[in-house]
């Protein structure tokens, strides 16, 4: 009970840590296979089933978020940056959502086959139009720069937390489990 | 002053105060830290190798040598719309499991094309005659291929075409290619002196209709035992070779116009001859053809029954990217596919943000003899 306090559960953590590398990758793919001409059908094929998987882990990691709330910020935040933080998390599990969502819906804009792996594909989820296609692909961009610079500022802000401030708030998204009391150093 | 604490008060939560070498020093490493990820990013994106050759940078050049033609591919941009199916006899399966091969009908959609960027090119018997289809399988799986009429591709690698392209654009001042610039560029590449004479020796048709299409890269299938073979496809037609005239003068749009008179006629139809390669068959170079002797298994009949405009036609807003694969047809490692993909993918998308002007084959031409 009071290791929770402390930490987000282990099923939490496993999907923060699983998606951060999935979402670093898929980012770094992304912005690769558009200036590649050697590797693009080969990263290509592994875009589209990432982008698919982050969708449903996304689902799944919003309905575990609303039924284990997190456990406490440090007490050093103010409410200024509580708000920032958490206004920052559902940003991010927002692109999460809506990055794999506009791909999907590209694709299909495009009329291209959503193929996941072999013979087996997604059905087209937006009409063929060309036009519509134009304008998801651009904010598939956008999103993506988007969310590779919340990326960026949200490991400022754990490295200032962790190195300038010091009050252990990587600790609550630690993947071992951190015992409550006494265990814990503060350095 | 209020900052100043609050900076003191924000270091000390653990307790230590920080020394002020020691903040500084965390900060940097934060920095450092950040920047690190940031040029990785970066990195990947290609923003250091200003001089690779990429997707859009493969573009630009279509677009330097041709101009812009709003909403036109930026290669092959004259072209028509076809429709009609593909009869598969049932001879394909032993070597793919793709459905496309299990005896029956498919619907194919298509475009008959001119090489070149220009959508008012004139019609011309040494223009590059493209061919690109879709087949719609039965499971909803797509097969698209992108075929032309030249029997060996006369480029090896993206970055040889890339470099004959500009090579080949007219000097500014002349009017005409550089020769020297050409004549370097063959210097280097023997492959495609080598190509152009098999092109040269091939007898050039009189129209779209009995123009044999080559699927140009090798392929392999994938059959029901998990066997990877090594394949190369065509387009043979039933219409009869007629020899294309050297010198009559032709209209602009003589190739379209005949082609368009001759689908309202009755509708023309292509073998499609599955090429069988040998273990040993050079599959990453699509200058270089296969042996005679390998077997030819015709798989099905094309019949393509229907013609329209590019600027009604749903061809249009189809790309013809030759890795749209159905399951049992994976790519080789020829590298021309990747990037052919690639371009394909980048032209697609710029494309489809302009506004289309409108076709040199309008829908009254099409419709013209039906």
């Amino acid at each position: 009970m009071s290791t929770q306090r402390l930490q987000f559960t282990s099923f939490s953590r496993l999907l923060h840590w699983t998606m951060a590398a999935m979402v670093l990758t898929m980012l770094c793919i992304g912005v690769a296979m558009v200036a590649s001409l050697a590797d693009y059908h080969v990263l290509v094929s592994i875009h589209r089933p990432v982008g698919i998987a982050i969708l449903i882990l996304v689902v799944v990691r919003f309905v575990n978020r609303l039924l284990n709330p997190p456990p406490p910020l440090p007490a050093t935040m103010s409410r200024a940056e509580r708000l920032a933080a958490t206004g920052s998390e559902f940003t991010m599990y927002g692109l999460m959502f809506a990055l794999p969502l506009v791909g999907w819906g590209m694709l299909s804009a495009a009329d291209y086959p959503v193929t996941l792996y072999g013979s087996l594909h997604l059905p087209a989820i937006l009409p063929h139009n060309v036009t519509l296609y134009a304008a998801l692909r651009k904010g598939h961009t956008v999103l993506a720069y988007l969310f590779f610079m919340m990326f960026v500022a949200h490991v400022g802000a754990i490295l200032f937390h962790t190195l300038i401030v010091r009050d252990g708030v990587l600790r609550r998204m630690a993947p071992w489990n951190i015992r409550p009391q006494g265990a814990t150093s503060t350095d | 002053m209020n900052n100043q604490r609050r900076f003191l008060v924000r270091t000390v939560g653990a307790g230590v105060e920080l020394g002020k070498a020691s903040a500084l020093a965390r900060f940097a490493l934060i920095g450092v830290a950040l920047a690190a990820v940031t040029a990785t990013f970066a990195y990947v994106g290609g923003w250091f190798t200003p001089n690779e050759l990429t997707p859009a940078r493969f573009a630009d050049g279509f677009e330097r040598v041709n101009g812009v033609h709003s909403g036109f591919r930026r290669n092959h941009a004259k072209g028509v719309g076809v429709s009609g199916f593909f009869e598969s006899n049932g001879n394909g399966v032993r070597l793919s499991k793709a459905l496309v091969f299990r005896a029956g009908r498919v619907p194919v959609i298509g475009r008959f094309s001119l090489g070149g960027g220009h959508p008012d090119a004139a019609d011309t018997a040494a223009a590059v005659r493209g061919l690109g289809l879709q087949f719609s399988l039965p499971d909803g799986e797509l097969w698209r291929t992108a075929m032309i009429h030249l029997p060996v591709f006369p480029f090896s690698t993206p970055e040889a075409f890339y470099e004959q392209m500009l090579a080949s654009q007219p000097d500014a001042r002349t009017g005409k290619p550089d020769p020297a610039t050409m004549a370097s560029f063959l210097a280097r590449h023997p492959e495609t002196v080598r190509a152009m004479t098999v092109i040269k020796n091939q007898p050039v048709s009189s129209g779209f209709d009995n123009s044999t299409f080559h699927g140009l890269n090798a392929f392999c299938f994938i059959n029901s035992a998990g066997d990877s073979i090594p394949v190369r496809w065509l387009l043979t037609p039933m219409q009869p070779f007629e020899a294309a005239s050297a010198s009559a003068a032709h209209d602009k749009n003589y190739l379209f116009d005949s082609l368009i008179a001759q689908i309202h006629r009755q509708p023309l139809r292509w073998h499609l001859i599955v090429i069988v390669g040998q273990p040993g068959d050079p599959t990453h170079d699509a200058t270089i053809a296969w042996p005679e002797e390998r077997d030819n298994l015709d798989v099905g009949t094309l019949t393509l029954d229907r013609v329209e405009s590019d600027d009604t036609s749903a061809a249009t807003d189809l790309n013809f990217d030759p890795l749209v694969l159905p399951a049992g047809i994976v790519p080789s490692d020829d590298p021309l596919l990747s990037a052919r993909s690639a371009v394909y993918s980048q032209s697609f998308t710029r494309r489809a943000g302009e506004t289309k002007q409108p076709s040199a084959i309008t829908p009254l031409a099409a419709r013209k003899g039906q």
